[in-house]
């Protein structure tokens, strides 16, 4: 068995250009594809893919980015959190950046306050370990693929019995807001392609039920952009075969049943919240998780109840990110996209995160090919 | 966040984690959300830290095939 060479095969031109063809060749009618992950929307901007696929085939882009939906109340608990100098505030990626009401993480952390930023939720043991004294709040961020790692980290604390590890829980469900998305009526979606990583954990079994509501075809992808391309094809052919199902195109790694050990991990420490604020889209029902009440010593929407603020707060009003995560708008659609919003200085979400539709579209450009 | 490509395991310890090379680049990785034993030389998925699931490498060369398949059949169809 020879070794794969994942980059260069998943890459490749000719089998792009191939898979381009043939979708070509049997498309029968308008397919508006919702890509629901922000990894995808890279991919296809990265790779220039809406060029080789014929018009009739359409990229509306999703809510899937953990950074984009992120309310600015929930920022300011963060902020909030980080004042005290016994505490240290710890979370992945871009969420540093994402304005607040009135600040950002990063900019708490350049006026001193203890931010840190970590690639993995492991490191939040060790800066524990390291910080005896000060309380670390993780501030957990992500749909149900970082989700697993929130609990391990959860069940190791209660193993080394540390006293001095809080959760901040932001932990979002990918199938609530295409519900909420699909019931809305505003976007006009006729199939997904469901993030491939979010299925290595929950299997593929999660989009059953939006295929059965709403007979819009499901194929779960990787992000490489044969990946992509091979599951429009799939997409393709269910409409011309008269057929509406989930497929997995991302065999490689997705089962249909997903990583059960990881699924019931989540279900030991988690449970499902009445209602979640989604930047841009608003409150959905059941669509995030909390710590089950039982564990509700390490929860720090608890332990810190009395400092923590909760009040809505509405976005920019010149931004349009609650629109494009809706479905209903594209980043040139805004008035400020590229001009008083860019990656440098943000506005809305969407530019912030690396994942976000507009960062795609500044970075990758080709506006008019979009804009046709 | 989404960013994961296959890496291979290089050493593992007793402790649930494991040295993996991502690309040429090695570090640390968590095995505890593994469903299943992984040995030295398999391919696993990585995300933030934490190996996700096992790599079918059969899998991923049938798919690899797949596509093979596709370019030859253009390839002939249009006499390229």
């Amino acid at each position: 068995m020879g070794k794969v060479d994942f980059l260069k095969d998943f890459r490749d031109k000719e089998k792009i250009l191939a898979i381009s063809k043939l979708i070509k060749k049997e498309i029968d009618r308008p397919i508006n594809v919702m890509e629901v992950c922000g990894g995808h929307t890279h991919t296809i901007m990265k790779y220039g893919l809406k060029q080789l696929l014929p018009q009739e085939i359409d990229f509306i882009h999703g809510p899937g980015c953990p950074v984009c939906i992120m309310p600015k109340e929930r920022i300011d608990h963060g902020i909030v959190l980080c004042q005290d100098e016994k505490n240290i505030l710890v979370t992945l990626g871009d969420m540093i950046r994402v304005p607040g009401s009135e600040s950002s993480l990063a900019k708490e952390r350049s006026k001193g306050k203890n931010v840190k930023m970590v690639y993995s939720p492991l490191d939040v043991l060790k800066i524990a370990q390291e910080n005896p004294n000060k309380k670390v709040i993780y501030f957990a961020i992500g749909f149900e693929t970082t989700t697993p790692m929130t609990a391990s980290v959860i069940e190791k604390v209660l193993e080394s019995k540390m006293k001095n590890v809080f959760f901040h829980i932001n932990h979002v469900l990918v199938p609530p807001p295409i519900k909420a998305i699909m019931e809305s009526k505003e976007a006009k979606i006729d199939a997904f392609i469901g993030p491939s990583h979010v299925s290595v954990i929950t299997g593929a079994k999660i989009y059953k039920d939006i295929v059965d509501s709403y007979k819009t075809p499901v194929v779960v992808a990787g992000f490489e952009p044969v990946d992509v391309m091979e599951s429009i094809l799939r997409i393709v052919r269910q409409f011309k075969e008269g057929r509406r199902e989930v497929e997995i195109q991302y065999t490689r790694a997705v089962t249909w049943e997903g990583n059960v050990k990881a699924q019931n991990l989540i279900k030991k420490y988690f449970e499902v919240r009445d209602e979640f604020r989604w930047r841009g889209i608003g409150d959905i029902p059941f669509s995030a998780l909390k710590i089950k009440e039982e564990f509700s010593f390490l929860d720090a929407e608890v332990v810190f109840k009395d400092i923590l603020p909760n009040k809505p707060i509405d976005d920019h009003k010149l931004c349009i990110c609650g629109d494009i995560l809706k479905g209903i708008a594209k980043p040139y659609d805004c008035k400020v996209f590229g001009k008083a919003c860019k990656p440098e200085n943000p506005l809305g979400s969407c530019m912030v995160s690396s994942e976000g539709a507009c960062a795609a579209y500044y970075k990758y450009g080709n506006l008019e090919v979009y804009k046709q | 966040m989404c960013l994961s490509i296959p890496s291979r395991v290089e050493e593992i310890f007793p402790d649930e984690t494991a040295i993996v090379d991502t690309m040429g680049v090695k570090r640390k990785v968590s095995l505890h959300l593994l469903p299943e034993p992984v040995d030295v030389g398999d391919y696993v998925l990585i995300h933030v830290g934490y190996a996700i699931t096992k790599m079918n490498e059969e899998d991923a060369l049938e798919s690899l095939k797949i596509y093979e398949e596709i370019v030859k059949h253009l390839e002939e169809e249009s006499g390229e």
